[in-house]
């Protein structure tokens, strides 16, 4: 992508991207780390923009701002006690050179390999496309995809019911 | 820095996915740790989304559709697991994972 | 951006040609021509935004205050006209407030979030002929998702006020707004499939081409989709995020000033967000078979727009309010089955206008009569499933209220 468009683009998503994902760890409060988990889901969202998957950027938007970051915000609004803390355990130390390491890797790994760049231009529509993939080839795991979905919905709801609960006005 | 390749994208969700990391395995509170699965999920959709522009291939299209099933199983996971964060929550009154020990020696 | 020159004294559009010739002649880069053009185009969308948004601020006080009975407001300039504005300046001038112990940043930042969705939404939306600021694919998947950050704004506006009614009502709201986006996506879902395109321009030349709205075609989703869309702006009956008689002002009771003035402002917005879909999906857009021929399109798309606008201020004026029982029970128990079953129904009408490849001078009135018998059938027989019937008292009634939150009820079926 040499578009200087696509370009400042690029460089001001991944800014925000990074810089909020680096503050929703960094901040001590679990309320302003979730705000800023929603502007990382943004910026990652305008990143698949650049990248020419409006389809997965609108899902992105509805599904983790939208619904993910919501539930995110009720489970510490459903638990007053325990504390809107967002420190660290003990497990402070190896974790960061873990996750260091991790990155470093996969930095090296991505900057060593040769990818097999191709010279097609970014998708033109693709929601027609996924579409027709997901009705048709992928036609059996977005079935059991939408089964997996409704037994995690009966899941949650019989986790959270409580004790005796009452059948109702009777 | 005058074109944007593969391997910058590549880098942020490499980024991403250690942010994640790092929360998943440090934070103290249940809410924390899912909150670093999330950033991970993000920075692995990212990955697969920029091959599935950049890389040479006779169907790219397949990058989205793992995408979205990685999304449906993302959101299947945070219902689940933010349930039982509250069931937690009710037994015990508190949701810091240091001190879900019960099974501990 | 194309330009048209239409060549009518009337047309909007032509109106940019000189600013066009201004920016052409600076010899900008392609990318830097593009933001300035998006800007110009946006300024424009958010001016005539805040233009209608003082004037419905009277307009709704006086046509509110005509059906109550009374006069409303009429002191201020000729009729009350400058009401807005005399209201405008006291907000302004009036001390922005912070609560002790608020969370200062996400306070101040929270009416800024609640802007965005309500402006954002309109760069799908076609005003009229290539009036459209982003012609996306995914139009109606960006409206809907656009409309769900809504929430989290919500969310931080009541939560960061530390005031326990703002953060009930914002959990409230939150409850509201993702039980009726699931109606809201079900409803458009069923346009979608009927038209078989998520961009919001293939809609309004679908209907322009087939000579007919989606609101004859399918009633129902239409209805559930206003119904859904008066929950998600706020608005009476279903405005219970600010319901002051049991929660002060809901979510925004600790704003004041200028910052509340964001707050009523995006609430204007979003109805005209709702509306402009609305107008878009069902009402043909700026086309009226034939007629934008001879009066400019977005003249067309704006009076539909009011028109659906006006019904909002309408059920204000006429209809109670709900209890938040009832609201959630309308959206999980009534309108959720309706719409799966309509879904269902759209498909099939679909596949089978396909297989018998039946004219559309047949099929889409046999489909219209179809669906709004169906539409009929259903609402009357769901609400006799659900004990509402008409006249035979099956239903539950409160008879007692004896604790806040607890109802008793006798009657027949409550053995």
């Amino acid at each position: 992508m040499e578009d200087t468009g696509a370009v400042v683009a690029f460089w001001i998503l991944a800014a925000i991207t990074v810089g909020a994902a680096l503050g929703v760890a960094a901040v001590r409060n679990l309320i302003h780390s979730v705000v800023l988990l929603i502007v990382s889901f943004a910026g990652v969202a305008g990143l698949y923009i650049t990248l020419s998957a409006d389809f997965i950027a609108v899902v992105q938007i509805l599904i983790y701002i939208g619904a993910i970051a919501i539930l995110i915000i009720f489970a510490i609004v459903l638990t007053p006690r325990a504390g809107r803390l967002n420190q660290e355990g003990f497990m402070f130390l190896p974790a960061l050179v873990l996750a260091a390491l991790v990155a470093g890797t996969m930095i090296f790994v991505a900057f060593d390999t040769s990818w097999a760049i191709s010279e097609r231009e970014g998708f033109e529509d693709t929601a027609t496309a996924i579409g027709d993939l997901l009705l048709g080839k992928y036609a059996l795991p977005f079935e059991i995809a939408s089964v997996l979905l409704l037994s995690a919905i009966i899941g949650a709801i019989l986790l959270v019911r409580p004790e005796g609960a009452e059948e109702g006005p009777e | 820095m005058d074109s944007v390749n593969l391997e910058h994208f590549l880098v942020v969700g490499a980024v991403l996915f250690a942010i994640g990391l790092y929360m998943t395995l440090a934070k103290r509170n249940f809410v924390g740790v899912l909150i670093g699965i999330e950033l991970m999920f993000n920075g692995v959709n990212l990955t697969f989304i920029s091959f599935s522009r950049f890389v040479e291939s006779a169907e790219p299209l397949n990058g989205h559709i793992f995408v979205i099933f990685v999304i449906t199983v993302a959101a299947a996971e945070a219902a689940v697991a933010l349930a039982l964060a509250v069931l937690l929550y009710n037994l015990r009154d508190t949701i810091d994972v240091d001190r879900m020990d019960l099974l501990k020696w | 951006m194309a330009i048209l020159l239409s060549g009518e004294w009337y047309d909007l559009r032509d109106l940019a040609n000189p600013i066009r010739e201004l920016i052409d002649g600076l010899g900008l880069p392609d990318a830097a021509d593009y933001v300035l053009w998006s800007l110009i185009a946006a300024l424009a969308i958010v001016t005539w935004l805040v233009v209608s948004v003082i004037a419905f601020i009277w307009i709704e006080r006086r046509l509110v205050a005509l059906m109550q009975n009374r006069i409303g407001p009429n002191r201020v300039g000729p009729a009350g006209l400058l009401q807005p504005i005399a209201d405008a300046i006291k907000l302004l001038l009036k001390e922005a407030i912070t609560t002790r112990d608020a969370d200062r940043l996400l306070f101040w930042l929270a009416p800024i979030i609640v802007f965005i969705p309500t402006i954002v939404v309109f760069a799908v939306v076609p005003f009229g002929e290539s009036m459209v600021l982003a012609d996306l694919n995914v139009g109606v998947l960006f409206v809907i998702a656009v409309a769900g950050i809504m929430t989290p704004a919500i969310f931080i506006a009541g939560w960061s006020s530390n005031n326990k009614y703002a953060l009930l009502a914002a959990m409230r709201t939150i409850a509201m707004l993702i039980s009726y986006e699931i109606v809201q996506v079900l409803a458009l879902l069923s346009a979608v499939l009927f038209i078989g395109s998520m961009n919001l321009g293939a809609f309004v030349s679908w209907q322009d081409e087939y000579n007919t709205w989606l609101i004859f075609i399918m009633p129902l989703p239409v209805v559930a989709y206003i119904i859904a869309g008066a929950v998600e702006i706020n608005r009476s009956p279903m405005d219970l995020s600010e319901a002051e008689s049991e929660l002060a002002a809901g979510y925004h009771t600790e704003y004041g000033g200028i910052k509340f003035g964001f707050f009523y402002q995006a609430e204007y917005m979003a109805g005209f967000a709702v509306a402009a879909t609305v107008t878009t999906l069902f009402l043909g857009g700026w086309t009226l078979w034939g007629l934008e021929e001879w009066i400019p399109g977005w003249i067309i798309f704006l009076g539909k727009l009011y028109a659906v606008f006006f019904l909002y201020i309408w059920s204000r004026a006429t209809l109670p309010r709900l209890r938040i029982d009832q609201l959630m029970a309308f959206a999980w128990k009534f309108m959720l089955p309706l719409m799966l079953v309509n879904v269902l129904v759209i498909g099939a009408e679909v596949v089978v206008w396909e297989e018998t490849g039946a004219s559309r001078n047949i099929a889409l009135p046999a489909i219209g009569a179809l669906n709004a018998t169906l539409a009929v059938i259903l609402v009357v027989g769901w609400a006799r499933v659900l004990g509402h019937g008409s006249g035979r008292q099956r239903g539950y009634r409160a008879t007692l209220t004896q604790e806040i939150g607890k109802i008793y009820y006798t009657g027949a079926e409550a053995s």
